[in-house]
């Protein structure tokens, strides 16, 4: 059912709710590993494999089919926990969790119950240069389930569907996920603190090159657990859990529609229903999904045939030596080596450019020639496109040739501008691109001195001023100059060529 | 939780909610068919927890071995026509089944 078939829900004014009401959230995210073999058989997990052609008789769930463990995915959960300041079990297992539903061919799913491979951590986020510290719960290893298609019916919705086909590929992958305790310190910036928490997770998995982590395609995505509290009240309200949200924004827009919508719902002295919600994108809103009263009861026990992981500590302590530099650490080195302020850095890290910024001063270029082009040009490019900036298609590697070509004087800003378009239109790298559209800046030659001679004699009155001695109204005539060359022409020669011509100096 | 037992059996809801999460589809009179045998398979289950176990370890796993696992390297999966052959009914490369009604997980 589609948010707009239903009524529309009583909020209350973000503001207002927190004049009544304390929101505690929680989130529990779930990272598709980019292992290259399914986590308990030897299936491929290319996405986008032609549907069912990645499957055997282990993940399908055939008798007398036997699991093993990949050995990657075991040590890509740990080192997500040792990134996460958690303590590593010495001793887990594996748990069955019994449902049945199509896009589960075992009849269970094979997870971590009471015996998870990573407890009690924690994540620090920033928002608006302040530090929240959340707690991690716990993070364990399961797989990820198949993948519906609802046919027929409205929108490939499950309402109103005829039936459905089940494409078994991501059935199986490793599937890590990662809860957090309760989060309470938030109070007004819970929806930031939210959304912060998992563009840090996500940055954190990502420097630990163990998934890639596109949100897009579901390898990170999030269930957001909201309740509200009425001021000075000892006990939590009863909590919603909004499903997949699947961007950085629509984490944050769920927890503050939850926050608008429950308190509307206290407001009125009705009670919360626990229950699973769904998120819609193009409205922002959720709707009820799967109620407490019909939730399956899931029937843990042991796995029988996985023996259990007990993760030798001198391992677990190599892999804590051998952990990258993570975001936070990389950040603050980067903050100091540039030479940035903090909230400078806080622009790069919120414009998605960091990264971008790094890569392109290690292809060469200034701190300040890769942030200027980033978060200057590039980003007014990328907002016009409707892009992020890593979309551009303009690698760093390219920026940094850009910022060569005008330190070497070979174009100006202008030219570069005009080289960029070449370069997002494909034509080739940004040398190339000069080259070809013949953008490279005109030197002192004979076609200069004729631009020169012809702005002189264009603007007899700019030229009686400058002679009587009003220096600046050099400017008109340079950019006069600068038209007639389309702007490829150095302001600075053609400054001194008019100046050699009027003034004789 | 406390086991169920002929001493305290088990309800018809419980035996409804345990054939609802099994899709079984059991009748009234299965119901209380169902209901009077399940307390005696429990009763004899619950008779292993009267064994002196104090000093055994729990165990899930008849081999005394831990970290069994596999190098992460690919096989070859199975040909999809043979995957589909098992299904009861395949449209486009993907197994159909009967509409899901409001249970999305």
């Amino acid at each position: 059912m589609s948010a707009s078939t239903q009524t529309e829900p009583d909020l209350v004014d973000y503001d207002e709710v927190l004049t009544r009401y304390e929101p505690l959230i929680g989130l529990e995210t779930h990272v598709e590993l980019g292992t290259a073999s399914k986590m308990f058989c030897g299936c491929a997990t290319t996405f986008g494999a032609e549907p069912n052609t990645q499957t055997c008789p282990v993940c399908l769930g055939l008798p007398g089919s036997l699991p093993v463990a990949n050995e990657a995915a075991i040590e890509s959960t740990v080192r997500i926990g040792l990134a996460l300041g958690c303590r590593i079990a010495s001793w887990s297992r594996f748990a069955r969790k019994n449902y049945f539903y199509p896009d589960i061919p075992k009849g269970f799913q094979t997870t971590q119950y009471d015996e998870p491979l990573c407890t009690a951590g924690h994540l620090d986020v920033e928002v608006d240069g302040e530090t929240y510290r959340v707690e991690i719960e716990r993070v364990h290893l399961e797989e990820d389930t198949g993948k519906n298609l609802h046919v027929g019916g409205a929108t490939g919705r499950i309402h109103g569907a005829d039936h459905s086909l089940i494409d078994y590929n991501r059935a199986g992958i490793p599937l890590v996920e990662i809860v957090t305790r309760p989060i309470s310190c938030a109070g007004a910036k819970a929806p930031e603190v939210a959304r912060a928490y998992v563009a840090e997770l996500r940055d954190m998995v990502q420097s630990l090159g163990v998934s890639d982590v596109k949100m897009e395609q579901g390898s990170l995505r999030s269930d957001v657990n909201v309740s509200l509290a009425p001021i000075g009240s000892l006990e939590w309200g009863t909590r919603t859990e909004t499903k997949n949200v699947n961007s950085l924004r629509s984490v944050e827009r769920a927890v503050r529609f939850e926050m608008r919508r429950q308190a509307a719902v206290l407001d009125r002295g009705g009670r919360i229903v626990q229950e699973t919600r769904h998120f819609h994108e193009d409205t922002g809103t959720t709707s009820p999904g799967r109620s407490k009263e019909e939730a399956t009861d899931y029937r843990y026990f042991p796995e029988p045939d996985l023996v259990p992981v007990a993760p030798d500590e001198e391992w677990v302590a190599k892999l804590a030596a051998s952990l990258p530099e993570l975001p936070a650490a990389r950040r603050a080195r980067l903050t100091e080596e540039w030479g940035l302020s903090p909230t400078e850095m806080a622009w790069l890290v919120n414009a998605g450019a960091l990264g971008l910024v790094a890569d392109t001063v290690a292809a060469g270029a200034s701190p300040s020639d890769a942030r200027k082009w980033w978060l200057g040009e590039l980003a007014r490019r990328a907002n016009d496109a409707g892009v992020e900036l890593a979309e551009l298609a303009v690698t760093p590697r390219q920026v940094a040739e850009l910022a060569a070509l005008i330190g070497a004087g070979t174009i100006n800003d202008q030219l570069a501008r005009q080289a960029l378009d070449g370069v997002l239109a494909g034509e080739g790298d940004p040398a190339a691109v000069v080259e070809s559209r013949g953008l490279a800046v005109m030197g002192e030659s004979d076609e200069l001195g004729a631009a020169v001679d012809e702005a002189i004699a264009g603007a007899p009155d700019v030229v009686a001023k400058v002679q009587g001695g009003k220096v600046q109204a050099l400017g008109a005539l340079v950019g006069a100059v600068m038209k007639t060359t389309r702007g490829k022409a150095d302001a600075a020669t053609v400054r001194r060529l008019l100046e050699e011509r009027l003034l004789g100096s | 939780m406390s086991t169920p037992s002929a001493k305290h059996p088990l309800s018809r809801q419980e035996i409804a909610h345990l054939a609802h999460l099994a899709r079984l589809a059991v009748t009234e009179e299965e119901l209380d068919l169902f209901a009077g045998q399940l307390s005696v398979v429990l009763d004899a289950v619950a008779r292993v927890g009267e064994a002196p176990t104090d000093d055994v370890p729990p165990t899930t796993h008849a081999v005394p071995m831990t970290n069994v696992m596999r190098p992460d390297a690919t096989r070859p999966s199975l040909p999809r026509d043979v995957v589909l052959a098992g299904a009861p009914a395949a449209e486009d490369g993907r197994i159909r089944v009967p509409r899901i009604l409001g249970e999305e997980a």
